[in-house]
């Protein structure tokens, strides 16, 4: 090494370096990235664990497997364990910080104090969650939505620590919201415009946004919650004059935004990876944009049509219904710009991708669903059964947690200089997706059918769904093996990647795998076509265009 | 190239939509209908079934065409065409959802009119009278309400039909962990199960003692949360005798997977001849009716 990396120039750093740096406060937006990565994937292993939990117990239509109150906290634990540790971490403060300084050109986020402190946020939430069922004495047993009465009167120690945990989530979620909104717009290259960002920028800066808006919201109501659990104030229970209704008005301004925000970064996510696996420019760019704005803003004016059978007047029930199937245009838009950027390309099917159109296939079903439960007449039979399970299963995992899993493929070299094993890749795909359809696809027979949500029990004649149900969570737990054993030997002895693999031309590519401090050595390339594939005559070749190249490329 | 490509998209559009109509028709997933507003809930379901299905095969079938048509050979290590947008096929495909939910949203309202869910929004004044008279029957068994002060919300369902209003069955319910109990205001029975007559509408007056609850009877097709402090109105028109589950829908502690009832519908003498049995002069089968409530 020749120049002198600003690091080196500063006075010796007390932090630790090497593989013990992912261990602390560091304050480097990719080690940060790093740890959000693996922390969540620690908490997926164990929301998994507990989904193992519930559909063995709903292998057999009698409660026999745990105890009805273990059951309780379960569910609840599965849902509140998946939402704030796996997915919202992940997709947001994982991917977001890894890739967001990269593509507005910057060394690190606006803030980097305040990202390791949303990181270390994190595990302490979590084990705090977690310990509740161990030290409380019970953890919550409200279900992930906390619904008051029954939130004030189930164990309430386990309560209290379950608002503790989400708060502290919560408030890592909204520092992280803040350094993304800084860093796209203020952070950005001197030259680069908003509208040459890569796709991911605009959809964490959408996502950014709903999480400001929406989660003081819920961490307002989950503290008057928490009042009236400890200090008997009434604001949600009914025997002192409170209204229930208006905790779920509260509760879903929130969490109805909550599920764009686990959405939207794996749309940026997918608008990433397709063109460069394609070799075509994104399809629409412009569009994308407006598209994920309109989602942003009609995301908050659809959180009633989770309470259709709840005490809400007629006008209401219709003006939800219009603006949740509003949605579907904006959201339709993507696909068919996605659709159109594979059409004509020139398409390598590997796991990335592979993961990548099965989002497409999971998320236009559960969004078809999503469409249907939007219609009140046609919630009113379904709302709160295992129609619904299925639904945002389809949202949440076939959607978000699949663009992990393709994301993870396509930027594990820049990760680590190593591209992961295909075979193995390819291994996990197709047992993630029979998996995962298997379980998924028969709740929604079983929620039309009559199976209401969070039962431990149910109609013996639900049985053999049930288990067909339960033989894909095996599948899916299964499906986890090939991607552990592939990350950790493809760490250790994987194929060596180079700089740049898939010859993409974002500009994270554009620096050495894994990348150093400060993210290049000399100055940020200027990007300003960050989708420039094709054969458009008087462009450089892929193969021999460089960081250099395209940075000349954009001075007069 | 015989056959142009606008010829080759027109049929596979119309073998799609055939496809569509026809796993929309032809599917069953929902259970019977027992209720009258159960078939025109069965017509919505058709319809989006129908739409999904059209959109779903759709684009999957694009997808994998796709996939297949457009996979990179090996040894290609060029880029595909440098087409960065479209705009008269951006807006071709804006504004087809934009028609579709458009469509949707309104053939919906519809059905919801017809299920009677807009009730209260075009008269409001008719379902407060209507709730009063409810209020009113039953006051005389719980002299603790105060009918006027009190505010019915939501629930779904209207007892009259083309302007007749026939004689509605007044039910009150309480739903409570881990139970549903129910009292008929006028003969004074209180029952754990529903029994109601086959084509005469019935009107649940329904509250909570302790969480929320819910009540659903998927054969119904109808769903109303049982909330504590707020009563819920929900009416329907049993339209096919026999015994259907009732399942709570919401969340209620640990037992909650254990709280269901059942609905019996009579045939209109059948259920005179439950209401003589079990009226509470006779006290011994009054309290029958009791214990045949579910597991708790």
């Amino acid at each position: 090494m020749t120049a002198f990396t600003p690091a080196e120039l500063e006075p010796r750093s007390l932090q630790p370096q090497g593989w013990l740096k992912y261990f602390s406060f560091s304050l480097d937006h990719k080690v940060i990235g790093l740890q959000y990565l693996v922390c969540g994937f620690a908490f997926y292993l164990i929301g998994g664990a507990l989904a193992g939990v519930i559909r063995t117990e709903l292998a057999s239509p009698m409660s026999d497997f745990v105890s009805r109150d273990t059951y309780n906290e379960v569910l609840t634990l599965h849902g509140t364990i998946m939402i704030f540790l796996w997915i919202v971490p992940v997709v947001n403060g994982a991917f977001g910080n890894y890739l967001i300084p990269f593509y507005v050109g910057a060394r690190d986020m606006a803030f980097p104090r305040l990202n390791a402190v949303a990181l270390w946020l994190i595990p302490p939430a979590g084990i705090l969650l977690i310990s509740s069922y161990f030290l409380a004495g019970a953890a919550s047993q409200s279900g992930w939505t906390a619904y008051p009465p029954l939130s004030l009167t189930t164990p309430a120690a386990g309560q209290i620590v379950w608002i503790l945990s989400v708060l502290l989530l919560g408030g890592s979620s909204i520092f992280g919201g803040i350094n993304f909104i800084a860093t796209v717009l203020k952070l950005r290259r001197p030259g680069l415009k908003l509208m040459q960002l890569p796709m991911f920028c605009w959809a964490m800066l959408g996502t950014s946004i709903l999480v400001v808006l929406a989660t003081p919201v819920l961490a307002g109501t989950l503290i008057l919650l928490s009042f009236d659990i400890i200090a008997h104030t009434g604001f949600f229970n009914p025997q002192l004059g409170g209204n229930v209704v208006v905790y779920q008005h509260l509760f879903w301004f929130y969490s109805h935004p909550a599920v764009y925000i686990m959405v939207l970064p794996a749309f940026g996510l997918v608008s990433e990876i397709l063109p460069v696996h394609a070799r075509k420019p994104l399809f629409g760019y412009t569009t994308m944009v407006y598209s994920i704005m309109a989602i942003v803003v009609l995301g908050l004016i659809v959180w009633a049509h989770h309470m259709f059978t709840s005490g809400t007047p007629p006008w209401m029930r219709l003006f939800f219904t219009i603006a949740t199937s509003f949605i579907a245009v904006p959201t339709g838009i993507k696909f068919f710009n996605w659709l159109a950027t594979l059409w004509g390309g020139k398409i390598a099917l590997n796991s990335a991708v592979l993961f990548s159109c099965a989002f497409i296939f999971n998320f236009v079903f559960g969004g078809i669903t999503g469409v249907a439960l939007a219609q009140v007449p046609f919630d009113i039979h379904v709302h709160d059964t295992y129609f619904v399970v299925g639904h945002f299963h389809y949202i949440v995992y076939g959607g978000s947690v699949f663009v992990i899993f393709a994301s993870l493929y396509h930027w594990y070299p820049k990760f680590t200089g190593r591209l992961l094993n295909e075979d193995l890749g390819r291994l996990h795909f197709v047992l993630t997706f029979i998996g995962f359809n298997l379980c998924f696809a028969p709740q929604h027979w079983l929620g039309l059918n009559g199976m209401p949500r969070r039962v431990a029990e149910y109609d013996p004649a639900f049985t053999t769904w049930n288990q067909v149900s339960s033989v894909g969570a095996l599948l899916m737990a299964v499906s986890t093996l090939p991607l552990l054993i592939n990350v950790v030997l493809t760490a250790m002895r994987g194929q060596h990647a180079g700089d740049n693999p898939w010859n993409a031309l974002t500009p994270e590519w554009l620096t050495s795998s894994p990348p150093p401090v400060e993210n290049w050595i000399g100055e940020a390339p200027l990007v300003t076509e960050p989708y420039g594939y094709g054969e458009a005559p008087g462009t450089v070749e892929v193969n021999r265009l460089s960081g250099k190249d395209l940075w000349a490329q954009g001075k007069p | 190239m015989a056959v142009p490509t606008a010829l080759i998209t027109l049929l596979i559009g119309m073998v799609l939509t055939l496809a569509g109509l026809w796993v929309g028709h032809n599917v069953n997933l929902l259970p019977v209908d027992a209720s009258s507003n159960a078939p025109v809930y069965d017509a919505l379901f058709e319809v989006l079934f129908s739409i999904g299905t059209v959109l779903f095969l759709g684009i999957v079938g694009l997808l994998i065409y796709s996939l297949v048509r457009f996979r990179r050979r090996a040894g290609d290590l060029g880029d595909g065409a440098a087409i960065e947008g479209n705009l008269p096929l951006e807006i071709v495909w804006t504004a087809i959802p934009a028609v579709v939910v458009l469509f949707v949203g309104i053939y919906s309202y519809d059905i919801y009119e017809r299920m009677g869910g807009m009730a209260s929004f075009h008269d409001h004044s008719a379902m407060q009278v209507a709730t009063q008279q409810v209020a009113y029957q039953s006051a005389s068994v719980e002299a603790t309400q105060d009918p006027p002060a009190e505010r019915i919300w939501g629930g779904i369902g209207r007892s009259t039909q083309d302007g007749v209003s026939p004689v509605v069955l007044p039910v009150d319910v309480t739903a409570m962990q881990f139970a549903f109990i129910f009292h008929y205001p006028g003969p004074g029975i209180t029952a754990g199960e529903l029994h109601v007559p086959l084509g005469q509408p019935v009107r649940l007056r329904m509250e909570a003692k302790d969480v929320i609850h819910a009540f659903w009877v998927p054969q119904f097709r109808l769903k109303q949360d049982v909330i504590p402090g707020q009563p819920t109105l929900l009416t329907f028109t049993p339209t096919r005798a026999g015994s259907y589950p009732i399942v709570c829908a919401e969340l209620c502690g640990p037992y909650h997977g254990g709280m269901r009832s059942t609905v019996v519908v009579h045939e209109p003498e059948a259920f005179d001849d439950w209401l003589k049995s079990n009226t509470p002069a006779t006290l011994a089968s009054a309290s029958g009716g009791i214990s045949t409530k579910s597991i708790a």
